[in-house]
């Protein structure tokens, strides 16, 4: 079994992983984050999206022996103890989740979308947020929010 | 003790942040696959390839040995150990005097299968690895048998029951078709249509899971589940397929991701899970993949109608005819009879005063996944036949369709209204809606922006959509006299702590809609406490009074007026302690904002020193007990009527026919308001699982072949965020004049609503007769070349 | 899915010779169609090779009269890519309307075209604008190198290195997705250069093909309206639950014309 190192979250982690091992079971399973979600079978959902080296990926479409090196955040690694990230935050005031089953997922892609674009437009989320599924908000409040959240981040 | 949000009141009406949102947001919900228990085993189903064969035999040799494997049982480990087929609790009772059919449904097939995805074994390993691995190992040989899977002509199909001669579950009739034919035939114009309501997968976001765990020291079962209804549940799986003591069967749904209905019912995988865990002595964990839940999940429509409105020389609507076939799949689900019947046929009166109206529901069996209760659950489907043949009769006479609907609204000054139909509206002003979105979307510009869109080679259309829905299925006697196998009531438990924070326990269950924030507004506001010193607990049998879980846009108007019952006795209780200690009758103490006070007196003490005196009662009325905690069952007295008009407006792309929703107002009338945000996001995401339908979502089974073609997000459309455009939502309000609330529920109108509003809006754009839902841009592109 | 051995090899050639140890070995590049065929259990490879390691097969350069970009190049970069988007604007675009952002980050363009999907993208630029796909061995043009549906011209230890992408006067790509997979269900790249006009379709049917009868009536007159009357035939085109042939024949026209209008 290949052994891998990693900076999860901030936190430096190591162990053998079997090969077959997506990146998403190592994190539910081997690393017992249960934040990150796994909402369908063919990499198109978004509840799995994690950050690899600081961009959104879906972490069921990804072996856990590629993150060998890199560092990983998950949404558990978002908030800065019980302060949220301006994201989580945007998505609190504006009422971005109902059941919360996507929404780390959306969370994580959002923080990716906007960086670096505090003034993006409701278009560019809405297509930026065609790789995340919610069946609960309808997007209305998804886009408000990851708006709002935009400019909270600023530039 | 986490942030919980800036809450500047948290009282009924505010738009409070969601107590729930600080775990969601961080990733510390516990959904059921995030539970795992010591010594926890995987559960993988072997399940059907073809849509119906018999099963001829199943050797478990081979995968018996794979690694890690524990156990290998099968269909027929079920019929040895007795375990029971699973219900369907509504008998609808038939034209004709007789029960539905309703046959067998074992958790595990041990004879035929009868659609794609039906279990015939469980493998259960180690990990959840080996499971897979082995039950791959399975060898079942099958005798294809002819498959039925369309519902238009399942009558005529291969038999797939031999308890349901013709596949015909029921035969079913509201209304007096002699009366309605002589009406029609009288009717100075009739209009008729064809009209399929396409078959959708709910698709939570969360697919099922379950956790079955027995203790063989106490001789009690644990079931974590994804349930909207974990008491229904329990009490489905200990009566009637198990025979567990429900005191030896606790349930417990945690955080649930989205239900929409589906996760209502009692399905094979819980079940199997609770019965091997006892067989095995280990606990037994299953999560379906996505795959699994379009081929396993109950799914939700798919009905065929035809359609007959008369009205007379003036446009008023004079006789409804409705004769629709519904599609069951192979098994009756839990509730799945009531949906095409009383879930439909007596919403067929919609907002409108037509005299008479006839439903005929037959009911089919295929071999398909079974149907049942979706998001709205016969409500939309009669909403679109109503929707949709009022605004074809508009078109074929050339009336404006919105003075059509407006010409033929039940009045305000008409309710209690008696429909035709069975129901009676207890309140609603449907014009107030109508004018309101009419004017928000600018309905007399519309022919100005259509000649716009003209001139850029666009096709607009406007579609309305004038709804009513009927919630909060009740009373329990009437229910009951029409099939129900349970009332339909709902508990709460206020539990005061002596420190004067509270509990509250509901029977129904939040899986989104913030019931942990907006029950705490109601009970806060109730009881004068602070909104941070409430929690609501749900979702555990053995924490929670009998209830009856979530699903029908249920939860506030009678969960929530059980804990405003509850609220009452405490009160009561309250008056009877603040009256000893302030040296006053009981008659003469009121209650307001938190405190009880001697009528016309300043002398007065706060609930919470009532609370504590309650729980340490050193100087105490006699004869009143200890203790602050009071429950309530709550049986409406007549269901809730939310109503309401939504406005779609589209732009076709004429050259390859795709539809863009360019405006979409709502407004509703939900009665009071407990949470404005929370109500909005309802409706948001009810609409957006409406345009799914009518734009996006369609079910396709080969009909040769018996499989699903739509088996995942590659072919299933899900409405993504550039599918949609955000939406104008308002309100009016007429309150509810039979709960104490004046509530009547939101979380199923935008589905109701949406399909009629947009294929309206579609056939005015294309000029077609109608376009069948999915509206593809084929669809529409094959409408605009047949009508132009 | 199953265990399998996974190399991470440093070189083209370590990674051939890996190819080359190995009974049953796939190449691993983005993995966002070989990770879901694993996870399927459509494929099982014995050893997987992820080309992630090697040096020198990702990037963006500017070429003689073309672009070159390596195989491990993934979409997000080259929809990003400042001289992709100042001098072949058409495959910037194209690259940003594949998949999701995320599919985006980890997909590549070698790994796309090796895997020739008839609802990819990328072989519709690459055929038309006559392309050159260089392996560890040798080079292919485009139209040698998509033979079939999920069939190249590569051999098993062959690796795509990199695409060479002529500079054209003009070029376009029109997409009309699939509107659950975000695939194409009909996308036309259309492309001008000196030596006449090309139009490639993907995803109407099981390959990329050349609209020739739309060539030819593009290089008289280089205008969507040269394109009325001009009908791709539906006879081989896909069918399924989204799209007939007929509809697909149709989409086709539609979307050369969209191309031909946004070269402007």
């Amino acid at each position: 079994m290949p052994s891998i190192s990693l900076t999860l979250n901030g936190r430096s982690v190591s162990g053998e992983v079997e090969t077959k091992t997506l990146l998403v079971d190592y994190i539910r399973e081997n690393q017992k984050l249960t934040g990150t979600h796994v909402g369908c079978d063919t990499s198109q959902c978004g509840s799995c999206v994690v950050h690899v080296d600081g961009k959104s990926v879906k972490s069921c479409t990804m072996l856990a022996v590629q993150v060998d090196g890199s560092e990983v955040t998950t949404i558990e690694g978002l908030a800065t103890g019980e302060e949220l990230h301006p994201m989580q935050e945007a998505f609190r005031q504006n009422h971005g989740l109902q059941c919360g089953f996507c929404t780390p997922g959306m969370v994580m892609s959002a923080v990716d979308l906007v960086a670096g674009n505090p003034d993006i437009s409701e278009t560019e989320i809405r297509e930026g947020l065609e790789g995340n599924i919610c069946r609960c908000t309808g997007y209305h409040n998804i886009v408000k929010s990851v708006q709002a959240g935009a400019k909270a981040m600023g530039g | 003790m986490p942030d919980t949000g800036t809450i500047t009141s948290g009282g009924i009406g505010d738009a409070v942040q969601r107590k729930e949102d600080f775990r969601f947001l961080t990733g510390r919900g516990t959904y059921t696959d995030d539970i795992n228990r010591m010594g926890q085993t995987y559960a993988v189903f072997v399940r059907s390839p073809h849509a119906h064969a018999k099963i001829r035999s199943v050797d478990t040799s081979a995968a018996s040995q794979a690694s890690g494997v524990v156990s290998i049982l099968t269909g027929a480990d079920m019929v040895a150990d007795e375990v029971g087929s699973l219900i369907c609790g509504w008998n609808v009772v038939d034209r004709h005097g007789e029960g539905h059919k309703a046959p067998p449904h074992p958790p595990l097939a041990h004879d035929t299968v009868k659609h794609v995805g039906d279990q015939v074994a469980v493998v259960i390993a180690e990990t959840l690895s080996e499971a897979q691995a082995a039950a791959e190992l399975v060898e079942v040989d099958y005798e294809v048998l002819a498959a039925n899977v369309d519902t238009g002509s399942a009558l005529s199909g291969p038999e797939i029951h031999p308890e349901a001669p013709s596949n015909l579950c029921y035969d079913w009739i509201l209304g007096e078709e002699a009366d309605v034919d002589k009406a029609l035939a009288n009717s100075a114009h009739v209009t008729e249509l064809d009209i399929i309501n396409n078959r959708l997968v709910p698709n939570p976001m969360e697919p099922r899971a379950a956790i079955g765990e027995y203790d063989m020291a106490t001789g009690e079962y644990t079931c974590f589940s994804t349930s909207q209804n974990p008491h229904v549940l329990r009490l489905i799986l200990c009566a009637f397929v198990l025979g567990i003591p429900e005191t030896k069967l606790k349930v417990i749904a945690p955080d649930v991701g989205g239900g929409f209905g589906s996760k209502i019912f009692c399905y094979a995988e819980e079940t199997t899970c609770v019965w091997a865990s006892k067989k095995i002595g280990r606990p037994v964990k299953w999560t379906s993949t996505r795959s699994e839940a379009f081929l396993t999940d109950a799914h939700g429509r798919d009905h065929v109608s035809h359609v007959k409105l008369g009205l007379d020389a003036n446009g008023k609507f004079t006789a409804l005819k409705v004769e629709t076939i519904a599609n069951m799949g192979a098994y009756l689900s839990t509730f799945a009879s009531s949906v095409p019947t009383y879930l439909y046929a007596t919403l067929l009166a919609g907002q409108y005063t037509t005299p008479v109206i006839f439903c005929n529901t037959k009911a089919v069996f295929t071999n398909t996944v079974a149907v049942d209760a979706y998001r709205g659950a016969g409500r939309p489907e009669a909403t679109f036949v109503v929707e949709r043949i009022v605004e074809t009769a508009a078109r074929e006479l050339g009336v404006d369709p919105a003075e059509l609907r407006r010409k033929n609204f039940i009045q305000p000054d008409q309710f209690p209204y008696d429909t035709p139909v069975a129901l009676t509206y207890d309140t609603g002003n449907y014009e107030a809606s109508l004018d309101k979105a009419m004017g928000m979307i600018d309905y007399a510009g519309f022919p100005a922006r259509r000649a716009k869109s003209e001139a850029n080679g666009k096709k607009r259309g406007l579609g309305i959509s004038a709804y009513i829905e009927a919630c909060g299925i009740a009373p329990s006697a009437v229910v009951g006299s029409l099939g129900a196998g349970v009332g339909l009531w709902e508990s709460a438990q206020v539990r005061f702590n002596a420190t004067g924070s509270v509990s509250v326990f509901t029977g129904s269950h939040s899986h989104g809609q913030g019931h942990e924030t907006a029950f705490a507004q109601l009970a806060a506001t109730k009881l004068g406490i602070p909104f941070e010193n409430v929690e609501v607990v749900h979702g555990d049998t053995s924490k929670v009074p009998m209830g009856m879980g979530t699903y029908g846009s249920r939860s506030l108007a009678v969960g929530g007026s059980a804990i405003d019952r509850a609220c009452d006795k405490i009160i009561e209780k309250g008056k009877k302690v603040a009256a000893h200690l302030l040296e006053a009758a009981v008659e003469d103490i009121e209650f307001a904002d938190g405190n009880f006070t001697v009528a016309g007196t300043d002398k007065s003490k706060a609930m919470e020193e009532i609370v504590f005196a309650a729980y340490v009662p050193h100087d105490y009325p006699e004869g009143v007990e200890p203790g602050m905690d009071e429950t309530a069952f709550y049986d409406p007295g007549n269901f809730t009527y939310p109503a309401g008009t939504h406005i779609a407006e589209v732009e076709i792309d004429e050259a390859t026919g795709v539809t863009e929703i360019v405006d979409w107002v709502a407004v509703d009338d939900f009665g009071n308001v407990i949470n404005p945000m929370i109500v909005e996001g309802q409706v948001h995401g009810g609409i957006a699982q409406g345009v799914g339908q009518a734009l996006l979502e369609g079910t396709v089974y080969d009909k040769d072949s018996g499989q699903l073609v739509t088996g995942s997000y590659m072919d299933y459309c899900m409405p993504r965020a550039d599918d949609l455009p955000s939406f104008r939502v308002d309100m009016t309000t007429t309150a509810c004049t039979h709960n104490p609330l004046g509530v009547k529920g939101c979380g199923e109108a935008g589905a109701i609503a949406a399909p009629a509003a947009l294929i309206n809006a579609i056939t005015d754009a294309t000029g077609a007769v109608t376009v069948e839902m999915p509206a593809t841009p084929e669809r529409v592109w094959r409408a605009l070349q047949e009508n132009n | 899915m199953q265990n399998f051995d996974y190399h991470k090899p440093n070189s083209v050639d370590e990674a051939v010779a890996n190819m080359q140890a190995s009974d049953d070995g796939k190449f691993l590049a983005g993995g966002m169609t070989m990770l879901p065929t694993m996870k399927q259990g459509l494929a099982a490879p014995e050893d997987l090779i992820d080309l992630h390691g090697i040096d020198g097969i990702a990037g963006v350069a500017e070429g003689a009269d073309a672009i070159e970009i390596g195989a491990m190049t993934s979409h997000s970069v080259v929809a990003s890519s400042a001289l992709i988007q100042s001098d072949l604007p058409a495959l910037a675009a194209l690259a940003e309307s594949i998949g999701d952002r995320q599919v985006r980050a980890r997909g590549t363009l070698g790994g796309s075209i090796s895997n020739n999907d008839p609802a990819a993208d990328y072989p519709a630029a690459l055929v038309a604008l006559g392309a050159t796909v260089k392996t560890n061995t040798r080079e292919i043009p485009a139209e040698d190198f998509f033979v079939e549906m999920f069939e190249t011209a590569l051999a098993e230890d062959e690796i795509v290195t990199s695409v060479s992408f002529p500079l054209v006067e003009k070029a376009a790509y029109a997409k009309f997705p699939n509107p659950a997979s975000r695939y194409a269900m009909v996308g036309v790249f259309v492309a001008k250069n000196a030596d006449g006009v090309r139009v490639a379709v993907t995803g109407a049917g099981p390959s990329v093909f050349r609209a020739s009868a739309m060539e030819s009536a593009l290089d008289g007159d280089f205008s969507s309206s040269a394109l009325d009357g001009v009908a791709v035939s539906a006879d081989d085109l896909n069918s399924d639950i989204h799209a007939s042939p007929e509809y697909r024949a149709h989409l086709v026209g539609v979307m050369a014309k969209r191309a031909v209008d946004a070269c402007g």
